[in-house]
């Protein structure tokens, strides 16, 4: 019986991939290789030209990455840290429980851009509320947007409030999923509520976890929205990420080339670095 | 006899435009942005545009956002298919974003907006791509009213690219209601031992804004601050930096460049007189509003337009604002040169020439052009020659936030501004301003070369990191400076030399 036929059915899909995926990559890699510009606009070849540039002779990439990398780490703990406390918290029998559900997951499905925005209203260290309201209680005016050290903080601050919920979400549909007996077998063991947190719900949840904490730190590596309306990345470069940092070569110096150069290197740094982290938090979090 | 027959024009003129009762018609009661000139009869008014008819076609137009150029850009689209039946589609992109949304397309010979807006400066990375000014524009009797100055900024090579909508140059704007007034002159005074005036050297400038900072000075029950500047790194404040730099760095003694030097193509921006500019800038972080160094134009036009500052400078737009009917401080703003410095970095001896020096800098402006590969040239220019036409222009310019600045003879006339009830002795004090810096001999212009946008992007990012106080000024102009050096390794140095000359030709006063 011949099956080559079978191969027919697969070009369908073939080509979406070729389309959609492999040929932007190897589109970007040959612009990487070209010297485009705004007074070059053409795909010359420069060789490794413009990688010798990264590695030698930028170094507001990688304080752009290093900055990147304490951010989305330290906003994809806190979003696990809060989004487990409300699954938990909505995961038992309590009042209002839908109502909660629904109140926790709001964040998440407004405009980022429209949010950043009032917070960026919000934030505002002459004319906003926040500190018109701490000015009452005789604080400030604190430099949300114009401290090199707070900005971080601010930009932390908003990216927790947006995408906790997204947290929050998988792990309550995670804590549902559990099963029960496990549970039975700790409340007749007279296991109390802290260490039936520590040896049961945490363990069974440890996949799940890991699963929510690479998808948020994946989608928080991206991290570009809440950086250009809130602060475009000032004071000075203080809250610079690789991603706005990228946008800024390509699409505002237009060093298309060089911009090309940075995305290529910056995705090959993601997928080692996110292999590494999934690996490590399966060894920390899973025990045989 | 020149000069009466001029000034008798003019007056008969701006009674013409300005009596509300004489020429009040037909347009200005459907338009009612004119309603205070009614249409004014040329080859693009209302009356000439109403007999085109360009139903059926759609004109595609890129512009700055809401409301600085944003705002007049969609009110003239919708005056012009009321007109004349096409459709105009209206794009609003961040100021940053304007270059790269233009040139993308370009590149790829494309043209999805037949108009493009962008600042003057974009000329020479443009130009290739855009469709000269007809001759049948470049002599219409309004275009025979735009300054000499303005027709060079919007050409290249003797031909002219750009459209003329806008003139544009950084000025000091301060509250007369402050500085004249005698009780703070006093008490100014005793507290410093030295005179409140209208600041000449940017110490001064520094020293009052201090003063004047973090308390309710105007009895509003207010706190009101020093200075309002654009310090906001992507969002024009290299600029506001040339604007601060030039007193302590164009010696005219030293011709041949104010950003390299023409010959060696060195860049000069981290030498001594940039540095001192620099360090006063990080100074001025002190008496900025809150959250004052994350300030971009609309924040300084509305700070300083809102009554929140004693100074600003840069564009015409917060002078504007402040005068409006409807802003606090109406009536209560002056208009000087920009603060000068005592000393000057001389690059031939390398020291510092003691000695007053001021210098004006000419940052021009807004810019639009038509793109080569569109194909509706003639819609698109009727369309621009619309937006620029005397009543749509004389509404304009009076409306801060519009961004519509003067660029021609006409509005350099006091009787123009006491018309929409500026107090005259501020008129004056505004024509009188502008005109200087025509005359001046010690001007800067802006860099008009391939890559302009990586140099000046290069020379913010290091100045914004000495405001947020992570770099000192000298190793923020250092960091700007060898990037500059890159960016010329990359483009070409002769490249880069032919288009300066041009400007600093200006400069030297030989064009």
């Amino acid at each position: 019986m011949n099956f080559k036929h079978k191969f027919v059915f697969l070009f369908p899909g073939l080509f979406v991939l070729i389309g959609i995926l492999i040929f932007p990559i190897i589109f970007t890699i040959r612009l990487s290789l070209s010297g485009w510009n705004s007074y070059t606009p053409e795909m010359n070849f420069i060789g490794i030209t413009n990688y010798i540039r990264l590695f030698t002779d930028d170094p507001r990439f990688w304080e752009s990455f290093f900055r990147l990398s304490f951010l989305s780490v330290s906003t994809v703990i806190l979003q696990y840290i809060i989004g487990f406390a409300l699954a938990l918290m909505v995961w038992k029998e309590i009042k209002f429980k839908r109502f909660f559900r629904v109140i926790f997951l709001i964040p998440m499905m407004t405009t980022p851009v429209i949010m950043t925005v009032i917070w960026r209203t919000f934030f505002h260290e002459s004319l906003g509320p926040v500190n018109d309201l701490l000015g009452h209680i005789g604080i400030g005016p604190i430099l949300w947007l114009s401290d090199p050290v707070i900005a971080k903080f601010t930009v932390i601050i908003v990216e927790v409030w947006q995408w906790t919920p997204f947290m929050f979400l998988l792990l309550l549909a995670g804590l549902l999923s559990l099963p029960k007996e496990p549970f039975l077998a700790a409340a007749i063991d007279g296991a109390s509520p802290f260490r039936k947190f520590v040896y049961v719900t945490f363990p069974l949840m440890a996949p799940i976890s890991i699963g929510a904490i690479i998808i948020r730190l994946i989608e928080a590596s991206k991290i570009m929205d809440t950086v250009f309306v809130l602060t475009s990345g000032g004071p000075g470069t203080a809250t610079e990420t690789s991603s706005f940092y990228i946008y800024i070569k390509g699409l505002r110096e237009f060093q298309m080339g060089y911009a090309a150069t940075l995305s290529f290197t910056y995705l090959v740094i993601m997928i080692i670095s996110l292999t590494i982290i999934a690996k490590v938090l399966t060894k920390l979090m899973i025990k045989e | 006899m020149k000069t009466i027959k001029t000034c008798v024009t003019a007056l008969i003129s701006a009674l013409l435009v300005f009596s509300n009762v004489a020429y009040a018609d037909k347009w200005s009661d459907q338009f009612p942005h004119i309603k205070a000139t009614g249409d004014i009869p040329g080859e693009c008014s209302y009356e000439s545009m109403s007999k085109k008819d360009y139903s059926g076609k759609t004109l595609k137009i890129n512009t700055h956002a809401v409301p600085v150029m944003g705002e007049p850009t969609a009110l003239h689209a919708e005056q012009f298919a009321k007109l004349t039946g096409a459709k105009v589609d209206v794009t609003h992109t961040p100021a940053g974003d304007l270059y790269a949304k233009a040139m993308v397309p370009f590149q790829a010979g494309q043209a999805p907006y037949d108009i493009v807006f962008g600042f003057s400066n974009f000329i020479n990375d443009w130009r290739r791509y855009l469709a000269p000014v007809p001759k049948k524009y470049t002599d219409m009797k309004q275009m025979k009213d735009v300054t000499p100055s303005h027709i060079g900024i919007a050409s290249w090579d003797g031909v002219m690219y750009q459209f003329p909508v806008d003139g544009d140059r950084h000025y000091l704007k301060y509250r007369k209601d402050v500085i004249d007034n005698p009780e703070y002159q006093k008490k100014y005074k005793a507290d410093t031992g030295k005179e409140l005036k209208v600041p000449t050297t940017w110490k001064e400038y520094g020293e009052m804004a201090a003063y004047f900072n973090d308390w309710d000075w105007d009895g509003d029950g207010e706190k009101e601050y020093g200075s309002a500047e654009v310090m906001k790194k992507d969002d024009l404040m290299y600029a506001a930096f040339y604007s601060r730099s030039a007193a302590y760095s164009k010696n005219p003694k030293t011709p041949g460049g104010f950003f390299f030097d023409l010959e060696t193509m060195t860049p000069l921006i981290n030498n001594p007189g940039f540095v001192e500019a620099l360090t006063d800038w990080v100074a001025a972080t002190k008496y900025v509003p809150p959250g004052g160094i994350n300030f971009g134009l609309g924040d300084e036009i509305g700070s300083f337009g809102g009554g929140q500052t004693l100074f600003s400078f840069s564009w015409d737009d917060a002078f504007v604002a402040a005068m409006q009917p409807d802003s606090p401080i109406n009536n209560k703003v002056g208009a000087a040169q920009l603060p000068g410095s005592t000393k000057v970095w001389n690059r031939n001896t390398n020291s510092w020439d003691e000695g007053f020096n001021q210098a004006p800098f000419f940052v021009w402006g807004w810019a639009v052009g038509v793109a080569k590969k569109s194909k509706e040239q003639e819609m698109a220019f009727d369309y621009l020659c619309f937006f620029a036409n005397e009543a749509n222009h004389q509404a304009d310019i009076g409306i801060g936030r519009f961004g519509v600045n003067p660029f021609r003879d006409a509005d350099f006339q006091a009787d123009v501004w006491t018309q929409i009830g500026w107090d005259k002795d501020i008129a004056q004090s505004y024509v009188d301003t502008l005109a200087e810096m025509e005359k001046s001999k010690n001007r800067v212009f802006p860099l008009r070369v391939p890559g302009t946008f990586e140099f000046n992007a290069a020379l913010a990012t290091a100045a914004a990191k000495a405001l947020a106080g992570q770099l000192s000024p000298q190793a923020a102009l250092d960091e700007a400076a060898k990037q500059w050096n890159d960016i010329l390794n990359r483009v070409g140095k002769d490249n880069v030399r032919k288009a300066y000359s041009v400007g600093v030709a200006m400069e030297d006063n030989k064009l």
